[in-house]
């Protein structure tokens, strides 16, 4: 169980509910049983074929293999446009200068392989004052507020 | 000109501050370089082989005098007391400090400039028609919508990591000066039983494999223009090679899928798109466009130019562009001295150009992606005045578009890709012209010079073009010929064996031989090739 006890110590959530608490399986997987309620997308998935399930899905890890490999951005944001309501977390290779994206695409949890340092984090998700584009956050654009 | 508001001022200082903390923590090892580098790379800052290099944006290649002067400042304070104006209507400065570039960013952010994204996997700095807002031909100024653009794609939470860099170029006439179809994604806006919008082309690019954007939708309405946009990038990032950097680019993806799959994932995505508020309102493209109106021309401006001085008639003729306002002109300032390295200025010319824009061209200046400088709005009765000042400081070669107008990349003097140099064999070619006299009979003759093949001197677009390549540990140079970026475009094609850095400058020679011996009437020596072929041109080559 140590595996475990140290990877609630990364998990950061955004979100008051609590976390399901059994593993996510692959998206074929999860696409051939009805039972589960976590699944893993990864880079080369096609995070569309989950749509038509997003009711009984409770959270949705993204997997990061490596952080320069954006495609987890477009799957985040496509299941938010699709009403995905349930947890969205970005696991693997999570760096604290890319969190703040991520959060714009809908990710409200991290599950870093490596720790996130408490205070750049902070600033990180600080640190923009206004945002240019409207994404799957709650963030009123700048054009939005010029015309106001 | 666009003028930033709060808004503008505030994302722009927070970059700033948030790539200082960037820096520290690679200064103290908290980064590693692997991690700092796409972040260092979306700030303009490319580690070359002697030193940092920092790009900064030049949005659509426009610029004020306040900020040619901060440019200038920058060099002397920064740098060595020069700056390179590149093919992506940017400059570069090639002694940065990392240490220092917090602070040079910093110092650009007074003058409302940046160097966001001007490199990495991201949407690059939009470029656009050097003459927008002046040509005589355009439908409409194209930089409001290449504005809009860049206020779209900076800071982009979905698309900042994207397969490959990502280009867009915007244009608004039939005449094309931005090479809008080698782009990813070239935009020209055009008008449909009076309505504007734009026509997408996508997939264009030069690079090692070089090809011509398709029209995938000729007419997109102003109202949808950012969410196809959106609706691109996003079928790009999912979609796009990961596995081969050299088969990144989203030209590879719409060829592989085919044009039409290609076009039918993007309509899909757009449909899809539509109800998700990614348009800004229509007001805001209208707040952005009174930024851009025309600035005060004197109805009446006399159109006599006295052409006493020969030389200064050569540079009217050669340097000046027909303007849309009656008496005024746009002046091509040339950074392409005979021997010179091109698109480099010296600081202190930085500020002649900057006085003069202030002084004869309502406080304005344009970056050409052929690396000179315009002055768009220039009285006919100023031209005297000012040539003699350019001249004085260096800049008055009247030579736009001819084969000493060459486009180079920085080579292997400066960039850590390169097979070969560049800059050596665009000295030596323009010295080799100017001495022989044969500039003024060749006529419009574009040369551009890479050296390597992700072809940043364009020399796939070139009517003639170099290719430096490296051949077993010796620099040996392909010539290639027939390529244009124009509305004509149209791709260079390889002579056949390389040459020495020598043979290649005896090779253009060469050539431009053989189409002074062959030309009919008034074709220029793109005409003359495509419609003798390569053939004589081989058989002068190599026969």
């Amino acid at each position: 169980m140590d595996d475990l006890a140290t990877e609630n110590d990364r998990l950061i959530r955004y979100r008051e509910d609590d976390p399901v608490d059994h593993a996510a399986v692959t998206v074929d997987s999860f696409l051939d049983q009805t039972a589960a309620s976590a699944v893993r997308v990864e880079p080369g998935d096609d995070a569309r074929e989950l749509i038509p399930h997003l009711e009984r899905l409770a959270l949705v890890e993204v997997n990061f293999p490596a952080f320069g490999d954006g495609r987890g951005y477009s799957s985040a944001r496509l299941l938010r446009e699709a009403g995905y309501e349930g947890e969205l977390r970005a696991v693997g290779d999570v760096l604290v200068d890319q969190v703040a994206y991520m959060r714009r695409c809908g990710f409200d949890a991290f599950d870093p392989d490596a720790p996130l340092n408490e205070q750049d984090l902070e600033a990180a998700l600080t640190r923009w004052p206004e945002v240019y584009q409207s994404a799957a956050d709650a963030r009123t654009p700048i054009w939005s507020k010029r015309h106001a | 000109m666009y003028l930033y508001d709060q808004y503008d001022q505030a994302m722009v200082d927070a970059r700033v501050e948030e790539f200082r903390d960037q820096a520290r923590r690679r200064l103290e090892g908290r980064l590693t370089e692997d991690q700092f580098k796409p972040l260092r790379l979306m700030n303009g800052l490319y580690l070359q082989l002697h030193a940092y290099m920092l790009r900064v944006a030049i949005p659509y290649g426009t610029l004020n005098s306040r900020q040619m002067h901060a440019l200038a400042d920058i060099a002397d304070k920064y740098d060595r007391g020069y700056g390179h104006f590149t093919t992506r209507q940017n400059i570069q400065y090639n002694w940065i400090k990392l240490e220092q570039a917090a602070d040079l960013l910093a110092d650009l952010a007074k003058v409302e400039m940046h160097a966001i994204q001007t490199s990495g996997n991201c949407i690059r700095n939009i470029s656009s028609d050097h003459f927008a807002g002046a040509a005589a031909d355009e439908l409409v100024d194209p930089r409001p919508y290449a504005e809009l653009l860049r206020q779209w794609s900076s800071f982009h939470p979905e698309f900042s990591y994207l397969p490959r860099k990502f280009k867009i170029a915007v244009i608004a006439s039939d005449t094309d000066r931005a090479a809008m179809r080698l782009h990813d994604i070239g935009i020209q806006i055009v008008e449909q039983g009076g309505e504007l919008g734009a026509a997408f082309y996508v997939g264009g690019g030069m690079g090692r494999t070089p090809m011509i954007a398709p029209c995938i939708k000729d007419f997109v309405p102003l109202d949808r223009l950012v969410t196809y946009a959106e609706a691109v990038l996003r079928v790009y990032n999912r979609y796009g090679r990961r596995d081969n950097k050299y088969k990144a680019r989203i030209k590879i993806l719409v060829h592989e899928m085919g044009k039409d799959a290609f076009t039918e994932a993007v309509d899909e995505e757009f449909a899809r798109m539509l109800d998700e508020g990614i348009e800004p309102p229509f007001a805001e493209l209208e707040r952005i466009r009174t930024f851009f109106t025309d600035p005060a021309f004197e109805a009446g401006a006399s159109e006599e130019i006295d052409r006493t001085d020969p030389d200064f008639a050569l540079w009217v003729d050669r340097n000046t562009v027909a303007h849309k306002a009656a008496g005024y002109v746009s002046a091509v300032i040339s950074l392409k001295p005979v021997g010179g390295i091109p698109g480099d200025a010296t600081s202190e010319q930085m500020r002649v150009m900057a006085d003069l824009a202030r002084e004869y061209s309502f406080d304005e200046l344009r970056v050409m992606h052929t690396q000179n400088v315009v002055l768009p709005h220039v009285r006919k009765a100023d031209l005297h005045a000012l040539w003699t000042a350019l001249d004085g400081a260096g800049m008055g070669s009247p030579n736009l578009d001819t084969i000493e107008d060459i486009i180079a990349c920085p080579g292997l003097d400066y960039c850590s890709l390169a097979n070969a140099r560049s800059i050596p064999v665009a000295q030596k070619i323009s010295e080799r012209f100017a001495a022989s006299g044969k500039t003024e009979a060749l006529g419009q003759l574009k040369l551009k010079i890479s050296g390597c093949i992700n072809a940043c001197g364009h020399h796939h677009a070139g009517h003639i073009g170099i290719l430096g390549v490296d051949r077993k540990g010796v620099e040996n140079y392909q010539l290639l010929l027939g390529g244009s970026e124009a509305e004509d475009v149209s791709l260079a094609k390889i002579t056949g064996p390389g040459f020495d850095e020598a043979g290649i400058v005896d090779a253009v020679e060469t050539a431009a031989d053989v189409y002074l011996r062959e030309r009919q009437d008034d074709e220029r020596f793109l005409d003359t090739y495509r419609r003798i072929g390569m053939t004589p041109f081989k058989e002068a080559l190599y026969g």
